[in-house]
């Protein structure tokens, strides 16, 4: 009897193609998606020695950093952002890779089409030029991002040269209060790890919390991995995630579902599998979250208050404390609800899925934004927008103020024309708060899509549970 | 790509730690096609004014700093996004090796796929190592990749770790793509395999 497997085990072990004496494994990648802003370096590499792509039918292409979120009849304003698109357009075509153009319905954030076509699939390896391909690890597939390079190395030979991450369980034990979700479950992990806490290995996220999550909001949880050093987080597929493949148009056919779905079901990490480290969350004592700094790490419950650098534990975070504070334009003891906000943002691969959309607009109906703020929506999809449509979300953010834009990254890191000014303070619904992240000088506060649906209507950072 | 054997020269401090990848290069820089062309830009938020011109009191931009072909730098430099550009805009400037305590992993792969060496070294090493580095003019650490070692102004040796596929691929200058499409033929056998076994996954 072999011993108990994790299920990263698994997937790593079904797809080393080989295996050196010193433990350098070439992996092979099933499923590669591509940008335009990780990309273009790599096809020029293939040119340059004649190489082709390996597995066109494999790969996915679709432009989404730098994409206008407005006017999207009209050519891409931005020189630089458009020559970037029309030279995705130009590869795509070169070297035979399907690709979702702008006016397909199916475009949208790489991390949102991929699980929204069925390209996504348990026990897979998946690969993109961005480091939140984590996202995908909520299906059970090895999903991680690399740079430019191993961009390149995957179109050539559909392999990468890897040593295996280590093993790290999260267990998120019971069930979360009203007005907790997927982002302050992740937000409460990388708060308590830190931004450093999983770098080498993969995490695997278990527990009652977890299993009760839908998609949408494992998704949310995995995505965020990276935040907290993890090149993939995983969680093991269950009826959940083969409910939600079953029919999607890349999702195996009537004649393969039932052989899939066998071999999805070995997945699961085995009874007495070890991990090379464990911790143990109660979802019961997550409150809605906030970030104050310029770390996702930097983060308390909404009851909190801006914390005192003094009390750092040494003096490297202290100095990175005092900087974050002056940089956030913050002081030490500020109550956390209560400060004011200019601008709102709704979207990202984080949380730019129906699901994420329908919890802000609970929030949103029948209310209104505050006077003076800038409240964005912007849909992970083409697809998730017509749905949010047909079910009338539309029409409840717009009634309520929002603006209803069309699906890319957006405002997340501001590749597009959707930036925060220099000073200007914002509720987002996003990933990262690092320094300039969503413009130069820009201050992010980051928080679940409900959360920033509460900040906007208040015009200050908000508890949720104080929306009923 | 360009080999890596030994490097000496002037070491930038760099005390931050989680120096993420947007500090490194702002995303609007990613909108270049090319590779190069990116050393400018490099810590762009914290090495120029609002106004465009130089942050006197940013380290790169002191001498002889402004010459620095090594960085020494706080836990988690690198984290954040996948940005390759992030190891460019380095390699603009002109810095070959960064001495941490630890790396992101994303960003530590990228370095060594362009020929840049990591060093990872206990914080207490590294705090001696920005002790050196402080010293400006005399601020001058060699690394030698064969031996594994940083060597200080005052000729102390201090041993660093480092994987051996990495060390010969950077020693020797390797293109690991002309490496593995020299495995071709098991890549292929792979596939038929796999082809069999979850067939759902070639359509």
């Amino acid at each position: 009897m072999t011993s108990p497997k994790t299920l990263f085990d698994k997937i790593w072990d079904s797809h080393v193609v080989r295996r050196d004496a010193d433990g350098t494994c070439l992996l092979y990648i099933d499923r590669h998606m591509v940008h335009e802003v990780t990309s273009a370096q790599a096809f020029d590499g293939l040119r340059l020695a004649g190489r082709k792509a390996r597995r066109p039918e494999a790969t996915l292409v679709v432009a989404d950093h730098n994409v206008p979120t407005t006017d999207r009849d009209k050519p891409i304003a931005d020189d630089d952002s458009r020559i970037q698109v029309e030279t995705l357009e130009k590869n795509a075509a070169e070297f035979g890779l399907p690709y979702f153009p702008l006016t397909d319905i199916r475009q949208g954030i790489v991390h949102i089409i991929g699980p929204e076509q069925g390209f996504t699939q348990p026990g897979m390896t998946i690969v993109c030029g961005d480091s939140h391909t984590a996202t995908h690890g909520a299906f059970g597939a090895l999903a991680f991002g690399v740079g430019t390079s191993e961009v390149e190395h995957v179109l050539a030979t559909q392999t990468l040269i890897q040593k295996p991450a280590k093993n790290m369980r999260i267990t998120v034990t019971g069930s979360p209060h009203p007005g907790v979700g997927a982002k302050d479950i992740i937000l409460a992990i990388i708060g308590q790890i830190g931004t450093a806490g999983g770098t080498g290995h993969v995490i695997e996220y278990t527990g009652e919390a977890i299993s009760a999550l839908s998609m949408e909001g494992r998704m949310t949880v995995c995505n965020m991995s990276i935040e907290a050093g993890a090149r993939a987080g995983l969680i093991a597929p269950d009826e959940t995630t083969f409910a939600y493949i079953l029919g999607r148009p890349m999702a195996p056919g009537a004649d393969q579902w039932d052989a899939a779905l066998a071999h999805w079901k070995t997945l699961p990490s085995d009874p007495g599998a070890t991990y090379d480290s464990e911790i143990t969350l109660s979802a019961a004592d997550i409150e809605p979250l906030v970030t104050w700094g310029t770390s996702p790490e930097d983060v308390l419950p909404i009851t909190g208050q801006v914390p005192d650098p003094a009390a750092a534990k040494d003096a490297a975070k202290r100095r990175s404390m005092e900087r974050a504070l002056e940089y956030m334009g913050l002081e030490p003891g500020t109550k956390l609800a209560g400060i004011p906000i200019r601008t709102a943002f709704i979207g990202s691969c984080t949380n730019g899925r129906i699901e994420d959309l329908r919890e802000a607009a609970a929030i949103a109906k029948g209310r209104k934004v505050a006077p003076g703020i800038r409240a964005l929506v912007v849909p992970g999809s083409g697809l998730v927008k017509k749905q949010a449509e047909d079910e009338g979300l539309d029409t409840v953010f717009t009634q309520a103020g929002f603006e209803w834009r069309e699906p890319g990254c957006s405002m997340c890191l501001a590749m597009n024309p959707d930036k925060l000014a220099p000073g200007e303070r914002a509720a987002s619904t996003s990933n990262r708060n690092f320094e300039g992240r969503q413009g130069p000088g820009g201050r992010t506060h980051l928080m679940s899509p409900a959360m920033v649906a509460a900040a906007a209507i208040a015009g200050h950072i908000a508890d949720v549970r104080d929306f009923d | 790509m360009e080999k890596f054997t030994t490097l000496t020269g002037i070491a930038a401090p760099l005390p931050m730690i989680n120096v993420d990848t947007d500090k490194i290069i702002p995303a609007v820089w990613l909108k270049t096609i090319k590779r190069t062309g990116l050393g400018p830009a490099l810590f762009e938020a914290i090495r120029y004014k609002a106004d465009g011109s130089e942050d006197p009191d940013f380290v790169l931009n002191k001498e002889p700093y402004r010459k620095a072909e090594i960085l020494v730098t706080g836990k988690n430099f690198g984290c954040g996004s996948s940005r390759e550009h992030a190891v460019w805009a380095l390699d603009g400037f002109g810095i070959r090796c960064v001495i941490a305590p630890d790396f992101a992993d994303i960003f530590y792969t990228n370095a060594f796929k362009n020929g840049m060496l990591l060093v990872k070294l206990p914080q207490d090493d590294v705090d001696k190592l920005m002790e050196d580095a402080e010293k400006g003019g005399n601020a001058r650490l060699s690394v030698d990749l064969e031996r594994q070692v940083v060597i200080r102004p005052d000729g102390e040796e201090i041993a660093f770790d480092i994987d051996p596929f990495r060390k010969n691929c950077l020693l020797n200058g390797l293109d690991d793509i002309a490496l593995t499409l020299q495995k071709k033929a098991e890549i292929a056998d792979f596939e038929s395999g796999q082809k069999k076994t979850t067939p759902w996954l070639y359509g």
